[in-house]
């Protein structure tokens, strides 16, 4: 597996009536990895994942998921495990009948596995799956995800409604299953601190299309944040893009994407996190350009 | 070893657990023959990506304070600053009383990180001057 792309995407849209809910959108997620997939919302997050797993035919372009098209039924869906938004469930279902409803409805499926594991968590067979916690249902779901033992795993807004101790047991377990098995995962979420943890590589959809995609650590070193005396900076000495930029009347704060040791003394160049580079790209369409500011002078 | 998460450090994960064992190689906490977490026990206590826990293994390899072995484990093999084991427990223990005076004379944590700061930093200018 490692090496190959587990998602391949070319130019890949989806229209409701004319509005577009993912738009030229052109990927390639490599084997082994765990994505993570992050953006506003309505930005088309959901909607990749569908087409991901086949639920959605695409409009316009092609998405192969091991070198084939998921709607492919028998040979690409069993591959595939899937926890839609806020993991849906049979409430009046117990825990082992939702095991069962597993086994019987998928070709391969380890109800002894998903058992083992939901017991290590103490989650009670007998129960009734609605009477449980949310915490509770979520590691049931992902549970039922891995007991396919799939070889690519998509999950959307897994930990959105969790408390801050049933994320990090989710993620645990996920991050277990990751260890465990080498598996694939694209994960959509909010909690960027969430992604840095348990991600190595990003996706960032915005207004129905891909703006950032790479290796979490390359881009993180990629981009740094300057701050010096107010002035104008375009690229060139170190600077690829100026991605965001601000402005008081003596300050000026850059983030930019680096092909090189920054030149100018001038700036001090601070390291960013995830959660700064991400709303620099969020941001970046909304903010005025640089020509909007006529008070800049060119070079300090 | 234990390794705990820093959000204040500011640090990618993977230098997060790679600066905590060179912080444990300096303390003498761990010494050359010391198995580090495997990657499953690393990824369990914190919930991180496994790919990371491997990048911050392979990094310490690559700087020549730890060892993968092949169907065992990784281990430490060097240490920072070269110090014999039993040298920062003798200082460390030296320090105690020291610390207690410190208390006693009213000064709080903050004052004494404080105080040993710029000490530090007067010892540095000193020898350059």
């Amino acid at each position: 597996m490692i090496g190959l792309n587990v998602l391949e995407a070319r130019g890949l849209g989806k229209r409701y009536g004319d509005q577009w809910a993912l738009r030229d959108c052109t990927l390639a997620l490599p084997a082994g990895r765990v994505v993570g997939l992050v953006g506003p919302n309505g930005a088309g997050k959901t909607t990749l994942l569908q087409l991901a797993v086949g639920m959605l035919a695409p409009s316009a372009g092609e998405i192969a998921v091991f070198g084939r098209d998921p709607r492919e039924t028998n040979s690409v869906l069993p591959r595939i495990g899937f926890v839609a938004q806020d993991s849906p469930l049979y409430r009046n279902f117990s825990v082992a009948d939702t095991l069962m409803l597993g086994r019987r409805l998928n070709v391969h499926f380890d109800e002894a596995w998903a058992q083992e594991r939901l017991g290590k968590l103490r989650i009670p067979l007998e129960r009734k799956v609605g009477e449980l916690s949310g915490g509770q249902r979520a590691q049931i779901a992902l549970a039922v995800a891995l007991a396919k033992r799939p070889e690519f795993l998509v999950l959307d807004e897994p930990v959105a409604s969790l408390d801050p101790l049933a994320r990090r047991e989710f993620l645990t377990a996920l991050m277990d299953a990751v260890a465990e098995d080498g598996l694939s995962v694209v994960l959509s979420s909010h909690l960027l601190a969430d992604v840095e943890h348990s991600c190595d590589y990003l996706i960032l959809l915005m207004a129905a299309e891909v703006r950032l995609d790479g290796d979490l650590d390359d881009l993180l070193a990629a981009h740094r944040l300057l701050v010096g005396p107010r002035k104008r900076a375009g690229a060139g000495g170190g600077i690829a893009a100026v991605v965001r930029e601000s402005h008081s009347d003596r300050q000026s704060t850059l983030l930019v994407r680096t092909d090189g040791p920054i030149a100018d003394p001038a700036w001090s160049v601070h390291e960013v996190d995830l959660e700064e580079l991400i709303l620099a790209y969020m941001g970046e369409q909304h903010e005025p350009r640089l020509q909007s500011l006529p008070r800049l002078e060119a070079n300090g | 070893m234990e390794f705990h998460r820093d959000s204040r450090s500011g640090l990618a994960p993977y230098l997060q657990i790679v600066e905590q064992v060179k912080e444990a190689s300096r303390l003498g906490l761990i010494t050359p023959g010391d198995q580090l977490p495997t990657v499953r026990e690393v990824v369990t206590q914190l919930a991180v990506n496994p790919n990371t826990v491997l990048k911050a293994y392979r990094m310490l390899e690559y700087e020549g304070l730890a060892e993968g072995r092949p169907g065992q484990g990784t281990f430490v093999v060097g240490t920072l600053g070269g110090l014999p084991p039993e040298t920062v427990p003798r200082i460390r223990r030296k320090l105690l009383p020291w610390l207690r005076e410190a208390k006693d004379a009213g000064l709080d944590d903050e004052s004494i990180l404080a105080l040993v700061n710029s000490t530090l930093r007067e010892q540095a200018q000193a020898r350059v001057a």
